[in-house]
């Protein structure tokens, strides 16, 4: 109880408190001669905003690129020691590799199965469509370690003689007379690594839906009249009709699951802890950072991502400016 | 990425009242297309179907079969107990990490809104020196992974004693959320017809009062489309979590069930409740305002 008298004396002031800055900042400009009101007021709208992401993001963002050149305790300067010692780290060397087979895998799938829901459900009753969007939609509202925990439900394997097991996936295999497998342990073929996508798959592939049903919808139906008069049957106008028109999206979606992908460290942490040939290099920046304690290596792990957002960046830079012009 | 280009005027979850002669648009065999979509669906809702009926399942019940065994006979109500919510509420502390998960989601929600509709609306209607570059910076921001943050604000924090405290969660989250609710509200806003607002200036009405009482009610709905959104990334969130205010007194609902998950991993009774613990609100959330959460994603959903 006292808690909840707490947190709600929290939330009261630290949202009063923000509301009142403004105020009093807003008033005294506005006590300003005009000219220099009219100066300053910009400034002290964008202000917090200002001052938030350049304390949060910015200011970090530089002092990690310079931590990345320095010991565990940034007592002294290493040079490219910390990169060097990363590169030579099989660890971190699998990890590069398995977040590679992250990216080339996760968002591609995610599309397509977006893809398949959005345009299958599209012919369905609208009762049906609903539901159907709901429940291939509803991950979206789970935590990563949420649907980590859901997912233990479907890997685990019991081996001791006569133990039912309670894992569905391995219920199933030893269903069919196969032997029991230890699927998170299993990382011949990365098996193990895909197991973990599904769950990122999971998650996302409803997010995939909601924006290209969107886009699907948008297709302008005289297209498609146009290309059925043609002769042209329904896998072709999918492909040459639909999906030339919602590219956009596609790209859209594929770059937004690719940034999640990249940084996403929950589940692995979670499911193997990396372990098992399974490490990702969001989940190393954890391990050097809370087990190891080396922020010198932790920040030139976070180097190593920024590095990797760079292309994406850019190209979100761009796009932004071509929309801008349109505007 | 981030483009509102796909919002067309189409709900993207279906339903009544929106649906001209598509139905015939494509004819391969509706069957084929019925049991893709069942199956999909299928698939998608078996997992949590399995932590839904585990958690009201006994401990042992729990570990000794599993859950779809309790289909032969669902209705023998004597298998079914509150035990494990009850312990994993109690004894383990989840009920407690699920108040704090509330103290820091809430105001790590609003806190952000507000900020941000106040930047946006100077990035829309007033003109000053590095506008344009500052925004750009904003959208380059969207893409930046969090991780960047880490290693100095655990220093900076640690400085200040913050560690540990609700305040450092609130203010990090402000922070990590400022870009996206920026861009989405920026956006937003820009779409607004320029002439109510210039036309409030000629009346003499401040900016501080034209923003107000016009421009955040007409924002409702990216506002509230933005709130959402960060409202659930803030309540599953574990990383800023587990740095900013780990485990005890104040741990949040993630970093509870993780600990479940490490050291009961094998109390496979608990986790079901815990997860289901963890994951009530967030859907809840989802259920009630799913037409304003798509809204949101449909306008913007990279996140740092």
């Amino acid at each position: 109880m006292i808690k909840l008298i707490n947190a709600a004396l929290a939330i009261v002031a630290g949202v009063g408190g923000m509301l009142a800055l403004f105020w009093i900042l807003n008033a005294i400009v506005e006590r300003l001669p005009g000219r220099w009101e009219e100066r300053l007021k910009p400034y002290v709208f964008i202000g917090p905003a200002v001052a938030l992401v350049g304390l949060f993001l910015v200011y970090p963002a530089v002092q990690t690129v310079i931590y990345s050149f320095a010991d565990k305790n940034s007592q002294k300067w290493v040079g490219f020691e910390n990169y060097k010692a990363l590169w030579n780290d099989d660890n971190f060397r699998s990890a590069l590799l398995n977040n590679l087979l992250w990216i080339l895998v996760v968002p591609a799938v995610s599309v397509v199965i977006g893809l398949l829901i959005a345009v299958l459900a599209d012919r369905l009753r609208p009762t049906s469509e609903k539901v159907a969007k709901s429940v291939i939609f509803m991950p979206m509202a789970i935590s990563f370690v949420g649907a980590s925990t859901i997912w233990r439900f479907v890997y685990d394997t019991r081996f001791a003689e006569g133990d039912e097991q309670i894992g569905l996936l391995s219920a199933i295999t030893t269903g069919l007379g196969f032997d029991p497998v230890s699927w998170l342990r299993l990382d011949a073929w990365n098996v193990n690594d895909f197991l973990l996508m599904a769950i990122m798959i999971w998650l996302q592939a409803g997010f995939a839906m909601v924006l290209l049903s969107a886009a699907v919808k948008g297709v302008p139906e005289d297209t498609l009249e146009a290309a059925r008069i043609d002769g042209a049957n329904e896998l072709q106008i999918f492909f040459r009709v639909v999906v030339p028109q919602i590219w956009p999206t596609v790209i859209v979606v594929f770059t937004t699951v690719l940034i999640l992908v990249m940084k996403v460290f929950d589940i692995v942490y979670v499911m193997t802890g990396g372990n098992a040939d399974t490490d990702v290099v969001a989940n190393i920046f954890v391990e050097e950072l809370i087990e190891f304690g080396d922020d010198g290596r932790a920040a030139a792990v976070v180097v190593v991502l920024m590095i990797a957002v760079i292309p994406v960046m850019i190209y979100q830079v761009r796009r932004f400016r071509m929309q801008e012009a349109g505007r | 990425m981030t483009q509102a280009a796909p919002t067309v005027d189409v709900d993207p979850m279906g339903g009544e009242g929106q649906k001209p002669p598509r139905a015939q648009r494509f004819t391969l065999g509706s069957v084929v297309v019925r049991a893709t979509v069942a199956l999909l669906c299928l698939l998608w809702l078996v997992p949590t179907i399995g932590l839904l009926v585990s958690s009201f399942r006994s401990e042992e019940a729990v570990k000794e079969d599993g859950w779809w065994t309790v289909f032969a006979s669902p209705l023998e109500f004597s298998q079914w107990t509150l035990d494990s919510y009850d312990s994993v509420i109690f004894d383990q502390g989840m009920g407690s990490a699920f108040l704090n998960s509330i103290v820091v989601t809430v105001p790590a929600t609003i806190i952000p809104i507000m900020i941000a509709a106040f930047a946006a609306y100077a990035f829309t209607f007033m003109r000053f020196p590095g506008r344009d570059l500052l925004f750009i910076l904003v959208v380059g921001l969207l893409v930046v992974p969090l991780q960047v943050a880490f290693v100095p604000l655990l220093r900076l924090f640690s400085q200040y004693e913050l560690n540990g405290t609700f305040l450092a969660v609130w203010l990090a989250h402000a922070g990590f959320g400022m870009p996206l609710a920026i861009y989405i509200l920026r956006n937003y806003m820009a779409s607004l017809p320029h002439e109510i607002i210039e036309s409030a200036a000629v009346d003499g009405a401040s900016h501080f009062r034209t923003f107000w009482s016009l421009v955040v009610p007409m924002s409702v709905p990216a506002l509230a489309a933005y709130a959402i959104f960060q409202f659930l990334w803030v309540w599953n969130d574990l990383l800023v979590a587990l740095l900013f205010l780990g485990a005890g007194e104040n741990e949040v609902v993630t970093i509870n069930l993780r600990d479940l998950i490490g050291d009961l991993g094998q109390e496979w009774h608990l986790l079901t409740a815990g997860a289901f613990i963890s994951m009530v609100l967030p859907l809840a959330v989802f259920f009630a305002l799913q037409r304003y959460f798509v809204r949101g994603l449909t306008a913007g959903s990279v996140k740092g």
